[in-house]
Formats: C-alpha cells, structure tokens, sequence
C-alpha cells in the first residue's frame, strides 16, 4: 500500500487553498490602495501597540486561568471511574454544539447590571448587607463592559480546548508507573510532582495553545462582553477588511505581525517541552 | 463509534430534507409553479428596517426569491461590497455614503421606467444633493437623529448634547459604534459642521469622545434597542424611528431633538455595479414604494417615509408627529452628511482608530 | 480516601456550573412567554413554533447542515487518503507535508478566515475579467461554494492527524500478507488496512463535522452574499433586539445533540468496560 500518490490531490489543495493565502496576506501586507510596493503598512505600526497589548495581556490572563481551573479538573476527573470519565469528558465538549456567540450572549444578561447575578443578589438582601458593612451605596456589581468580562467570555470559550489534551495526557499515564513510584516509597504529592506533572506537560503545552491562540485573535467578544471599548487585534483586523475602515492592507499588515508574535512565542513555549501533536477527540 | 456516525449522519441529512421541503413551502414556489423561477434578488439593508413579511409578499406576487442580507453601518457595507467577491442586487446606504459611490462609480444609474411608483416619492427628497440628477437612488425611508434617555434614570429633561457628556451618567451613555456618526455628535456638541474638512476641528472632536470614553457604557449600534428597552442603559443617541419602536417596549423613553442641531438623513435604495439582477432589482424597488409595503415598513419601524400615499393612509398621530415629518422650523436646525475628501475620509478612519485604542 | 474527594468533586461540579449556566439560562428562556432574556414572563412555547415560521432561520440552519455534511465527508475522503499518501512518503516530505498541514490547525481563525477571503476576491477578480468569464457567460461569486472550500480546508487537517497514528500502529506485513495470499492491491486495502483505520477515519469525520457547525469566523470572511449559516446569523442577530426563536433553535439542536452522544457514549463505556473484565478475567496475571 506504498502510494504517495494519494496525496496528490491534497497536497495540490493545501498549495491553494493554505499556502497561496498566505503568501497573497504578505503581498498585501508589503502593497498599498495603488498596488506599489511600500512599508507604509509597518512604518505605522505604533499605532496599534495598545490593541496588541491588550489582545496579548487579556489571552495571556485567560490562559494562565484556564490551566488553574483545566489542569485541576482534568487530574480530578482521570482519577475517576471508566463511566464517569467518558460522560465527564462529553460533557466538556458538548457546549460546543451550542453557538459560541449565542452562550456569550447569554452572558450579557447573567453579568448585566440589572443581570440575572445582580437580580439575585439584590432579592436575597446582599446589597444591603454589603452596604452596611462596607459603607457604601451600591445597587448592583458592575461586571458587564469591562475587561474581566472579556476575558471570562475568553475562559469559558476556551476552557474545554485546556481540560481535553491535558485530560488526554495523564489518562495516558501507565498506571504501573505511578504504582512503581508509590512501591518505592512516594507520597501521594510526590508522585504528582515527580511523576504526574512531568508526564503531562505536554498536554499543558497544547492546551496553552489551543486557548491562547483563539483568545488572541478573538473578535466580536470586546464587542458583546467589552462594550466595545476595548480594542482588541482581531477586531482592528475585521475592521480592516469588512469593518468600518476599509483596508485590506493595512489589515494584512496587522495580521502578519500578530502571526509571528504568536509563532515566536510558540516556538520559545516548544522548547520547554515537546507540544504533542494532538487533536481534541470526541 | 460506527453507529453513532451513522446515526449522526443518517440524521442530519434528513433533517436537511425536511427543512428543505418546509423551505421550499413558506417561499411559496410549491404552491403556484406559475410564478416561481422568477430568479433572484440579493438585497442588502440595514438591521432592523424592514417588515419581514414584505419580503415574502414580494416573493408570493413576483415569484422572485428575495436573499435578505443586512448590515450595520454604511462603512461596513462599503467594505464589503469593496470586496468584489459580494454580489448585491439592492443596497440601501444613506445619503453621503451613496454620493460617495456615485463617485466611486461603484452604482449603476436606474431605468425609472421600471420604477412607475418613483411618482409617488415626496417631491421634496428627489433630485437631492447627493444625487443632484436623481439618477441613482429612490429614497427607502429617512428621518431625524436625537437622543433617545429614560425618564425614570435621568431627572432632568435634556435638551442639547450636552447630556451625552454628562459626567452624572458615566456608565449609563451608549454612543454610537460607527466613525460618521460618533464624531458627527461631537462635531455638533462643538458647534461645527457635520461636513467640516478641517483637521484641527474633527481632532478636537475626537479628543471630546477620548474624554467621554470613561462615561461611556458601550459602543453599540442596534445593540441599542435592547439595552434601552431593559433599562441597562440611561442615555443613547439614535434614530427617532427607533425611539417609537422602544418606546413601545419601554414607556419610560423619551426622545430630545438636542438645540445644537442634529442628523436630517435619508437612506435611499441603490444597484451596485456588480449587481447581477438589475431587472429583479428594479422590480424590488418599485415595490418597495408601493403603498401597501411602504405603510407596512412604517408601522413596524416608524421611520418617515417618503411616500406621499404612504402619509396619508398613516395614522394622522404619527403623521402628525412633529419629529417624525417635522416642519421647516426644524428642519431648519439640520444638517445632513456629505461626503467627504478622500483626505477627511482617511482622517476619520485614523482617528477612529485613535479613540477605539483610547484607554477607558 | 473517599473524604478526599470531596473538595474535588465540589471544584468539578462548579467548573460544570460554569460551563453550563449558560446554556440552561438559554434554553429557560426559549420557553419564556416575553421577549426578554432576564425576565421571567410565563411559560409558553412561541417561540418553537415561531421559529418553524421563520424561513430564514431555518435557511441558515438548512445551509449549514448541509455544508457540514458535504464538507466533513469530502474532507474525509481527501484527508485519508493524503493520510495514506504522507504515510508512503520519505520523511523528509512528509514532514513538509504535515508542517503544511498544521498550518490552518495552529493558525489564528481570523487569519485563516481573511487569508482565503484574500484569495478568493483575487482569483474571483481575475475569472471575471478573462475571456473565460465572457466565453462561458458565468460571474463567479462567493457563496456556498467559497464557504464549501473553505470548510474543507479546514476540515481536513483534523481527519489526517485522527488517521495519521492509526496507520502508524499498523502491521506493515498483514497488508503484503493479503497480497501474497493472492488479493490484489484494492482488495487487500479494503480488507485489511481500511477496517483497521477505520476508527480514526470516523473520528476524524465527526471533528471535521463538529468543527464546521460550530465555526463562525471562517464562514464569516468567506461567505459573501446571498447564503448564510447559522453562526453568522446568530452574529447578525445578537446585535439586534432578542430574537428568541434563535434559543428555540439552539435549544432543540442541543438536546438532539445531548442525547445522541449520551447514549453513544454510555453504550461504549459498557462496553469496554465488560470488554476490561473480560480481558481481565482471561489473563488474569495482568
């Protein structure tokens, strides 16, 4: 069954369809309106600093937490039972049936002022003991248009793409290992450390990837949860090209420089440790 | 696994069977093979400006299918259809936006012969200055731009911008999420022209909305019905239309026509060059004007319509309503948009861009 | 020990809270009797049977299946058998090969999104203005055809990596084993090797599946006029007022989801569960 001709037909559709897009982004990136060749696109770069440093800051924060709150889960959760974990692990990944937009949405109307916490809060007296104790006159929390919103809708998009390749990993582990570990004297907590950890690195790897990747260059999110305020790079992007400045290439620009922040710092992240090439399984 | 795909497939593809068939039902090609295969017409509006059902009275009476795509800026609009890939029959800009693709010769002039019912149009909007020869546009509906606050949030009865800046609301001011407009409020909180071309002036009015970011809650556009209809937000400026369409779901809003001046705007249908179905077009836009689907439209937007038999068949309340066909004292205190030099247009974007990095 | 899982199993029924409030808050609210999705108006069921009168959301959703379907299937055939191909390869083309493949996996979506929108208004730009275009009187556009391209090529990345480890745990001399018993090459593939692959084959159509329900941003750029999917909708409609047949919608394609995998699932862990004791019991040394 030697036949590398089989991969003809893919390898003529990556040429078009992966690389020949890419290198029509660099043309654009390095042309302007007129279509001469020009740096104009870069020279002007300054000038967005604050949309990658937000976009960078706010994925960097929400990666950080999706491994406290993925690593823990997926550790507890390979600790349970055969039935538990398959259920467990379906349930992770069944969100993503429903629209990704529409769960945010409905985020809007839990962290609304007048939102269904704040509604909450305020029918159970919370305000008033809040206000009591700490002197203050406050109605309702502000959660909604801010920052911390964006990067809560950024967790709870993410977080399954964090628990499923870590989960993966240490499901993967040789139970003799650990036992071996344990025969020669280990604490339970050394044998996290020594053996557990170590081991999973990988999926920590990938998962840091598959969460800061999406994050960074996510748009519509500043939009619903931020209010717009926040300018993030995938929105300066969108703007760019179907948006309310129309440029495509100066969008170009903005995209390219964003893709090689990313892949440096990706390839820096790999050396610490072989990135598994895994794939999220159903 | 092997079952659960075929289970998964085997599903799936008769669901698209079923919904295939309920598809072809409510266009109602099933029901009169006379009329169907009329082809198509790819119209491009607004969000939240039409009566949906006049789109499946078209499709009944022409047997022309009707792709109803919107979006939410004129900007946005222009970047797609920019793009040559897109292919719109019908576009319904507003009026600086269309004078700019006059310019642009990105419009096709339109055959009147096919558009009978333009006799209807209130003499008062043809031949207007974006489109002094009335070659390229029929107008779709226009009106006046205010602000729009809820009187159970806001005590005082607000008569000018002035409330948009108002230190006392941080947090509860929506304010426009499109360059034109956000700088046009505070272009006119400034006392300057909507159409000015000098730097130092839309500078200064780009610094003013640096200043206002903290107050401000969040950029929307129709993001806006929605959070003035629930109370999340005290203060937003928008189209007086919308404010009577809010206003029915919210009772608490009123509506101020700010001392300053404010937006005369007219948003007119439009055939880009790329259009495919010029003659589909044509018959969509005649029957856009007809009476029946103008009065339609109205009741459900409530924007002005500039058809005369439109008027009349309205209710004489909402005919009468002074802010939705104002009288010359008013309209004496507009301004409507230009375009701009393509120097003030670059200016825009940067500065846009300028205030959207801005720090809250 | 059993204590110890307390604190654990509470950290993970909170993570699942936060997982799924939303999507219960959604679903709640389809059956809401208002138009709002903070207030609790009564219980009704309009909105299902609005939803079944909104054309143009069931156009979306009828668009959507198909192109998932269409994509996932035609990604899973060319994937496979690039997979095979790469399989067959030198390593030094193959690691090209699967670099290239990594691309659209590991790429931002905004990228893979405005990088194809790039190609596609270009190549459609120089179609319209051939002699090609005149001579055969067609106007490409974007539509569903860009959109079925682009879900493609982001489709098959998946179906090669979920085929690729199969066919690397696979007994090169079963296949020459079947060949030298006389089967001829075709034979023998769709004997030995394809019920071997099979599994990753599947799993990499259900991913290539999932994937395009669920993308929004690709779709967004490559789109153009006159088709939508349901995820573009969805992002059209948020921004307006609330449109509650969407919940409607959301909500029933998300119970038909839950069951369908809950069965699935739970049947295949019976399964291999018994299979273990099976196992288990037969050799019990292990």
């Amino acid at each position: 069954m030697k036949n590398k001709w089989l991969a003809a037909p893919y390898v003529v559709w990556m040429a078009i369809f992966v690389v020949a897009p890419l290198i029509l982004v660099v043309v654009f990136a390095f042309t302007g309106q007129d279509g001469s060749v020009t740096l104009d696109n870069f020279s002007n770069m300054g000038t967005y600093v604050p949309a990658f440093w937000h976009s960078f800051g706010l994925a960097i924060a929400a990666t950080l937490i999706c491994i406290l709150i993925g690593y823990p889960l997926a550790y507890f959760l390979s600790r349970e039972k055969l039935m538990v974990r398959k259920v467990a692990m379906m349930l992770i990944m069944l969100p993503m049936w429903m629209n990704f937009l529409l769960r945010t949405y409905a985020w809007m109307s839990i962290l609304d002022d007048n939102g269904l916490i704040n509604q909450f809060l305020s029918s159970i007296g919370f305000f008033n003991v809040w206000n009591a104790i700490f002197g203050t006159n406050i109605q309702f929390f502000h959660m909604i248009n801010t920052q911390g919103a964006i990067v809560l809708g950024m967790v709870y998009n993410f977080l399954p793409f964090m628990v499923l390749p870590i989960f993966s990993v240490i499901d993967k582990i040789d139970p003799k290992v650990i036992e071996a570990a344990q025969d020669l004297g280990a604490s339970s907590s050394m044998v996290f450390r020594k053996v557990i950890f170590p081991l999973s690195l990988p999926g920590v790897l990938s998962g840091v990837t598959m969460v800061f990747i999406p994050s960074v260059s996510t748009f519509a999110l500043s939009r619903l949860l931020g209010g717009g305020k926040t300018l993030l790079l995938g929105d300066l992007i969108e703007m760019q090209f179907l948006g309310n400045a129309y440029n495509p290439h100066l969008g170009s620009a903005i995209a390219l420089v964003m893709m090689v922040i990313v892949l440096v710092m990706m390839a820096i992240m790999n050396r610490f440790g072989e990135g598994e090439e895994g794939v999220a399984v159903l | 696994m092997k079952k659960s795909l075929a289970l998964l497939t085997t599903s799936a593809l008769s669901l698209s069977l079923v919904l295939a068939g309920c598809g072809g039902d409510a266009t109602g090609e099933a029901k009169d093979p006379g009329t169907a295969d009329k082809g198509v017409v790819n119209v491009y509006n607004w969000g939240v400006y039409i009566d949906e059902s006049v789109l499946e009275d078209f499709e009944a009476e022409t047997g022309i299918k009707v792709n109803y795509d919107t979006f939410e800026s004129n900007e946005s609009m222009y970047g797609v259809l920019k793009n040559d890939g897109a292919s719109y029959d019908v576009v319904i800009p507003s009026d600086y936006m269309i004078s700019r693709m006059i310019e642009e010769d990105m419009l096709e002039p339109l055959n009147f012969d096919n558009i009978p019912n333009f006799a209807d149009i209130d003499p008062a909007l043809k031949n207007p200055d974006y489109d002094p020869e009335n070659q390229y546009s029929v107008p779709y509906m226009w009106g006046l731009l205010g602000v729009i606050y809820n009187t159970s949030m806001v005590d005082e009865t607000p008569t000018s911008w002035d409330i948009m800046f108002d230190e006392d609301y941080a947090g509860q001011i929506l304010m426009f999420n499109n360059s034109r407009d956000a700088i046009g409020v505070a272009l006119k909180q400034l006392g300057y022209s909507y159409n000015t071309t000098d730097e130092a002036q839309i500078k200064e009015a780009v610094d003013l909305l640096i200043q206002q970011k903290p107050l401000v809650q969040s950029y929307v556009m129709d993001e806006i019905f929605e959070k003035m209809q629930s109370g999340s937000a005290a203060i937003g400026a928008y189209y007086y239309g919308d404010y009577l369409t809010m206003a029915e779901v919210n009772p608490d809003l009123a509506f101020c026509l700010p001392e300053e001046g404010t937006n005369l705007y007219v948003d007119a249908m439009c055939i880009p060059k790329s259009a495919e179905n010029k003659e589909n077009a044509e018959i969509f836009i005649n029957y856009m004007c007809s009476t029946a689907a103008g009065l339609k439209n109205c009741e459900e937007i409530w924007y002005s319509s500039p058809l005369l038999s439109v008027r009349e068949e309205l209710d004489p309340e909402v005919s009468g309503d002074p802010y939705a066909y104002p009288d010359e004292s008013i309209l004496a205190n507009c301004e409507s948009f230009k375009n701009l030099p393509a120097e003030t247009l670059a200016l825009y974007d940067s500065e846009w861009t300028r205030l959207m990095l801005a720090s809250n | 020990m059993k204590n110890h899982r307390i604190p654990s199993r509470v950290f993970t029924i909170l993570v699942y809270l936060f997982l799924y409030a939303p999507i219960v808050l959604l679903i709640v609210f389809s059956f809401n009797a208002t138009k709002s999705n903070r207030v609790w108006g009564g219980f009704s069921l309009d909105w299902y049977v609005e939803l079944f009168h909104n054309s143009r959301l069931l156009g979306a959703l009828r668009t959507t299946i198909i192109l998932s379907v269409l994509a996932a299937f035609i990604a899973t055939l060319l994937g496979t058998a690039a997979a095979i191909g790469f399989y067959s390869m030198r390593r030094r083309a193959r690691t090209i090969c699967l670099s290239v493949n990594n691309i659209p996996l590991t790429n931002a979506d905004i990228i893979t999104g405005v990088s194809m929108m790039l190609l596609f208004v270009f190549a459609i730009g120089v179609f319209n203005d051939s002699f090609l275009s005149d001579l055969l009187g067609v106007r490409w556009r974007t539509g569903f055809g860009t959109l079925l391209i682009a879900h493609i090529t982001f489709n098959a990345p998946y179906v090669i990596l979920s085929v690729m480890p199969k066919l690397r745990q696979l007994d090169p001399n079963v296949y020459e084993a079947a060949q030298d018993l006389g089967a001829s090459g075709l034979y023998a593939f769709r004997k030995v090797i394809l019920p071997e692959i099979m599994p990753g084959v599947l799993n990499g159509l259900i991913i290539a599946f999932t994937m395009s329900i669920d993308d929004f941003v690709i779709s967004y750029f490559t789109k153009g006029s006159g088709v939508t999917t349901l995820a573009v909708e969805i992002y059209t409609a948020v921004k307006k007022p609330v449109t509650p047949e969407i919940n409607a919608l959301s909500t029933l394609m998300f119970i038909f989801v839950f069951v369908l995998l809950l069965t699935v699932n739970i049947r295949q862990a019976r399964q291999e569960t018994a299979s273990a004791r099976r196992k288990a019991k037969l050799n019990p040394g292990q």
